[in-house]
């Protein structure tokens, strides 16, 4: 396996038009440090500044694309140094930015559906009197999402990977009077700091066996590194990419992070942040090539994860949390793509980038039917709406055969490529991945058929209507993506796979079968569970309030498989009793230990009690005190 | 006379100049900050002075004290201690400033107040540069004297019992020292030498490990009460609680930093073999420190007491970075005393603007404080990130190099210290969550939002924070040159990596 993977390239200094390199990121910072701390002046404008900032980033990302398609193959790894940021001993670290056929990709995606998403959101954040502020958090995100992906060392990586996390939590938590919100805002960071520990662990090991920890120091030489230090920097990197791209078993925020607007759900939630962990993995890759039991976890936890989140999204009655149910669960497909090897990291990457088209499309639909019903989410009060939102229907059906494969949808090829690889390691493994299409079948068909389909379930007073064409024209165009996209990324400019080939390795997965077989099975698989969505949602009334006497997989399901419960039970109530028993020894133990002491001492204690009567004699007469044994300090030192 | 004696010379002489002014209030705070100012000046020339290429100690003077003791007053600068009093000298003016009406009820006099401050000032400079080691005594027991009654006169309703609480601590902890420094002098005399108390004579003494040892238990003992380090950390909480905000911040984010200091710049190069032989001790202690502070701080409700024992989980890193003996470890401690001492001000000062407004230190008694007071929410949050070491902000770089530099000599110890990275977070946003968000409650509506007068305050400080934390270099450039000569005293080399050092150039992806 080691063999098929991509010799390090030696990335080229930045010149020419790549010497703009670090603009990319210069124009969300400058948006967000504006809009941040522009005040009030900036109200009117705030919005057009932050969509036109990430736009700019976007042309920018495609002048280089087109210089680096320009470039041969092995030309196309372009570092541009910027600093010496921390230099201690033999710690050092430069800032710099590294521009590879990888980075690339994100930095497009990040920058274009983000800047759809921008423009989106100018409509949907219309009369809320802090959008000033909202923008400036999205150029902050976008900035640091820029940044950890175009970082060329580990330890800047991890500011990047902060950054986002920071985003993340003032979006979660931008509708603060609400505490449902600030309490999933808070939980977001927390749950993601435990995945940074394991983060910045990682990094001190490089740092511990390489003695840096830039890609160019740690990445070619990984293979010089024993197995046990490998596996144990990928297991770390795991924990990280678990907290961040909410797998098992750190994948609880991610639901109640809904709490945030829905462009930010779109954006943070489902295209790009929460990916951050399969970029992480893929880009790490000679460190789990050389960690078969790192790369096995990393399987295990997308397989298991991709069930988890698939079972979950089909009892929720919460459209934004039934796609963040989907988002786990297509996140564990890419997880588990990317720890097979150089045969799943091209898929990994591939599935990464339809599923930012398809989610976000979904997501922002989601969006235009809360606009149109009052900002309700509760699909039991929805039900025929694809006549009142006509274009918001079909885009978001666009996005619905994408995601689950509808044959050549961008979906079909990306999730069936990765089914396939799958089945190359096993059929364990695959039998998953598969048995995962079927449940996605199933739960988006119902999502879509309690939404637009059916009888109107709506409260007496909505009045849907659709949305402004600010809002609609980003459907538009994120709905012909995950129509197409899959097509275009598979074939146009020499297809992803030769394309990523260079920096990832790939390797073709060998099955016994052909692929049309397999193909079949899957489509057969997600028919099914289509077929069986249609049965009990499409052919009997939905009732409007959600029934209490389910069965117990349901129930278990509602409570997204007792995730919080575990984490109350195991972190939280201990640790809570900890801290209270804590305070209280430190107060009747230590201090009472110090205190009684003194009282021995001196009868110190009781003069304590005086000196609280408040007399100024009695504490002139303590300082006094003081003062005398300073005096006798020195006079001992006249002594010897 | 050098400049570094006049450094120490000028908030001491606006300590007298101020006390005489007595009832002209405006006028004090302007000469107070004045000689501030000046000192600021002045430690910003010693900045500039400074050779990177050069000794470890420069700019030195000497000045015959006690001849025949061999005391003197001597002052020098090195890299550990220039951070340090850049660190004073900035803040100092702050401290004065937004502090500046903390006098104004129960007829306590102001200009008393603020020469107190600046006579704290010029012993914590001196502190800093002293290189003779009664000087530095002398000195570190002297300064308890004017925090004494800052705490005990202009504090809260209790604040004669944390005052007294808080001198017979670190009394106690500088009688022992004085044994330890006699003993010191004594050990100077072997050979038939003279005594002497000169740092520069007494690195590298041939002193017989046992003697080491009780040497290094009598420093370290007031070290380890001043920093604080758990278990001798009680009386932190009850100083700052009752202490006002802004000399709250001073006592923590600056004073308390002459403990630590101490055992970087005087511990270590003195008592080498004791070092090494006993860090594992102390970075046990230090372990417990971070976890202890950390949980307590979740469980407070006092907001004041809050700041006290996260304050105690951070000098828990600070000591751990000192003792792990690397370089990364020592840089990133200094560095972390520094960033420390911004952010710990920061957050005090806002956590004071708060009580003031609400009438209550509980944050039971606040909550949705965002909706009317976006602004004051927003520097609270900047400061919860930069407790929390966001990287980005200048603690991030502190506390990953201590961690870092943890790693590759005791990675037991760092692996269980980076459980701080989570219990930070729960602790600030927790109280974020407490105090500022949520639907507004009565008592909430009106709450005013920071004034400009305020801004003023906290805008340097969140500046400083921000630039270091993506530009540090040049200030590490500085520690490194203290920390440097510091650990060969010591005999320590950092432990060259698994595979051997990195080949040249690759560091990075540049050519």
């Amino acid at each position: 396996m080691i063999l098929s993977a991509a010799e390090p390239v030696q990335a080229a200094a930045a010149s020419g038009v790549f010497s703009m390199m670090w603009l990319l990121l210069a124009f969300p910072v400058v948006g967000a440090a504006v809009l941040l701390l522009g005040g009030r002046r900036a109200d009117r404008w705030a919005h057009l500044l932050g969509c036109v900032t990430v736009l700019c980033s976007f042309a920018l990302a495609a002048v280089l694309f087109f210089a680096m398609l320009g470039r041969g193959d092995d030309d196309r790894s372009i570092a541009q140094h910027l600093f010496t940021w921390i230099s201690v001993g033999g710690f050092r670290v430069q800032a710099g930015l590294l521009l590879d056929q990888l980075s690339m990709s994100f930095v497009l995606l990040i920058t274009g559906v983000g800047g759809l998403i921008h423009v989106y959101s100018m409509g949907y954040m219309e009369h809320d009197e802090r959008r000033r502020r909202f923008f400036g958090y999205l150029n902050l995100f976008v900035a640091a999402m820029l940044l950890l992906v175009l970082a060329n060392d580990f330890l800047v990586v991890y500011v990047g990977w902060e950054g986002v996390g920071l985003a993340s939590y003032l979006l979660i938590g931008f509708w603060q009077h609400k505490p449902t919100a600030a309490v999933a805002a808070k939980k977001a960071f927390v749950v993601n700091r435990v995945g940074d520990m394991g983060m910045s662990l990682a990094v001190m090991s490089m740092f511990f066996v390489f003695g840096a920890t830039s890609f160019a120091a740690v990445l070619p030489r990984a293979a010089e590194a024993s197995e046990g230090w490998l596996t144990t920097i990928g297991l770390l990197l795991l924990l990280g990419a678990c907290a961040k791209s909410a797998q098992l078993p750190l994948q609880s925020w991610l639901l109640d992070a809904m709490e945030g607007p829905t462009p930010v759900s779109a954006l943070i939630h489902a295209a790009t942040m929460v990916t951050a962990g399969v970029y992480l993995v893929v880009r790490s890759a000679p460190i789990f090539e050389g960690a078969p039991v790192a790369a096995t976890a990393v399987v295990v936890v997308g397989a298991v994860t991709l069930l988890f989140g698939a079972i979950i999204g089909c009892a929720k009655d919460d459209i934004k949390r039934v796609l963040a149910a989907s988002t786990i669960s297509q996140i564990g497909y890419m997880m588990l793509a990317a720890g097979l090897g150089p045969t799943g990291y091209v898929f990994a990457i591939f599935h990464l980038l339809t599923h930012g088209f398809f989610k976000a499309d979904m997501f922002l639909g989601a969006g235009s039917v809360m606009h149109a019903m009052d900002d309700e989410v509760d699909m039991r009060v929805f039900g025929g709406l694809r006549s009142r939102l006509s274009l918001t229907f079909l885009t978001f059906m666009a996005g619905y055969l994408a995601i689950i494969g509808f044959p050549f949808t961008s979906g079909f090829y990306s999730k069936d490529s990765i089914i396939e690889a799958a089945f190359g390691r096993g059929w364990l493994v695959g039998l998953a991945a598969l048995v995962g299409a079927g449940v996605t079948g199933f739960y988006m068909t119902r999502l879509v058929l309690m939404t637009f389909f059916g009888r109107p379930r709506w409260r007496e007073d909505a009045q849907p209507h659709e949305s402004p064409r600010i809002m609609t024209g980003p459907l538009v165009a994120l709905g012909a993506l995950s129509l197409v996209g899959g097509f275009m990324l598979l074939h146009l400019f020499g297809g992803i796979k030769a394309w990523l080939e260079p920096v990832t390795g790939f390797q073709e997965t060998e099955l016994g079968v052909p692929t049309i077989v397999l193909q079949l099975v899957t489509l057969a698989t997600v028919a099914v569970g289509a077929a069986i969505g249609y049965l009990l949602y499409s052919r009997r009334d939905v009732p409007a309030v959600a029934p209490t006497r389910v069965s117990l997989a349901t129930r278990a399901a509602r409570r997204d498989l007792y995730g919080d419960a575990v984490n109350e039970a195991v972190f939280m109530r201990p640790g809570q009793y900890l801290t209270r028993s804590l305070v209280y020894v430190d107060n009747r133990g230590i201090d009472g230990a110090v205190n009684g002491t003194a009282a021995l001492f001196g009868g110190a204690s009781a003069r304590l009690r005086r000196l609280q009567t408040g007399f100024v004699r009695s504490y002139a007469l303590t300082m006094t005190g003081g003062a005398v044994l300073v005096v006798l300090a020195v006079l001992l030192v006249r002594l010897p | 006379m050098n400049l570094l004696t006049i450094l120490v010379a000028l908030p001491a002489v606006g300590a007298l100049v101020v006390v005489s002014l007595r009832d002209r209030d405006r006028l004090a705070v302007q000469v107070a900050l004045g000689f501030c100012g000046l000192a600021l000046v002045a430690s910003l020339v010693v900045a500039g002075r400074f050779a990177l290429g050069g000794a470890q100690y420069q700019q030195s003077e000497t000045l015959e004290w006690v001849p025949q003791f061999g005391v003197s007053w001597a002052l020098s600068v090195d890299g550990i201690a220039l951070a340090l009093v850049l660190l004073t000298t900035l803040v100092t003016p702050i401290v004065v400033w937004a502090g500046r009406d903390d006098a104004s009820s129960g007829g306590r006099s102001r200009s008393g107040m603020l020469g107190w401050l600046l006579l704290l000032e010029a012993m914590l400079l001196g502190a800093f540069l002293a290189v003779d080691v009664l000087l530095f005594y002398v000195l570190f027991e002297a300064m308890l004297v004017p925090m004494y009654f800052l705490i005990g006169v202009y504090g809260g309703p209790r604040r004669q019992y944390a005052a007294v609480k808080f001198l017979l601590y670190n009394l106690f902890g500088g009688l022992v020292m004085l044994a330890a420094v006699i003993g010191l002098y004594v050990q100077s005399m072997q050979g038939g030498r003279a005594g002497t108390f000169a740092l520069p004579a007494l690195v590298g003494l041939d002193i017989p490990y046992a003697t080491q040892v009780w040497l290094f238990i009598g420093f370290m003992l007031a070290f380890a009460i001043k920093a604080p380090l758990w278990p001798f950390h009680t009386w932190l909480p009850d100083a700052v609680s009752e202490a006002t905000p802004a000399q709250a911040g001073y006592l923590s984010g600056v004073m308390d930093k002459v403990g630590t200091f101490g055992m970087l710049h005087l511990v270590l190069p003195l008592f080498p073999d004791a070092s090494r032989e006993l860090a594992p001790v102390v970075i046990v202690l230090a372990v417990v420190s971070i976890l202890y502070g950390a949980l307590l701080a979740i469980g407070q409700s006092d907001l004041r007491r809050f700041v006290g024992y996260t304050s105690i989980s951070h000098f828990g890193l600070i000591v751990l970075g000192i003792f792990v003996l690397t370089s990364q470890g020592g840089s990133g401690s200094t560095f972390y005393m520094v960033n420390h001492g911004l952010t710990t001000v920061l957050l005090f000062l806002v956590v004071g603007w708060m009580i003031a407004r609400r009438g209550s230190a509980r944050w039971q008694d606040f909550g949705g404080v965002q909706r009317p007071a976006p602004l004051l929410a927003g520097v609270f949050l900047f400061t919860s990130m930069a407790m929390l070491s966001l990287p980005g902000l200048s603690t991030f770089v502190s506390e990953f190099l201590v961690l870092v530099g943890t790693f590759t000599r005791y990675l037991p110890a760092a692996v269980i210290a980076t459980l701080a990275i989570v219990l930070s977070a729960v602790y600030m946003l927790l109280l974020y969550q407490r105090t500022m968000t949520g639907p507004v409650p009565e008592h909430s509506v009106g709450f005013l939002d920071l004034r400009g007068r305020e801004m003023v305050v906290a805008a340097p400080l969140i500046a400083l924070v921000l630039a270091l934390g993506i530009y540090p270099q040049p200030v590490l450039d500085v520690i490194n040159h203290g920390v440097g000569p510091t650990l060969q005293q010591v005999g320590v080399t950092d432990p060259a990596p698994v595979l051997g050092p990195a080949a040249a150039g690759a560091e990075g992806n540049a050519p």
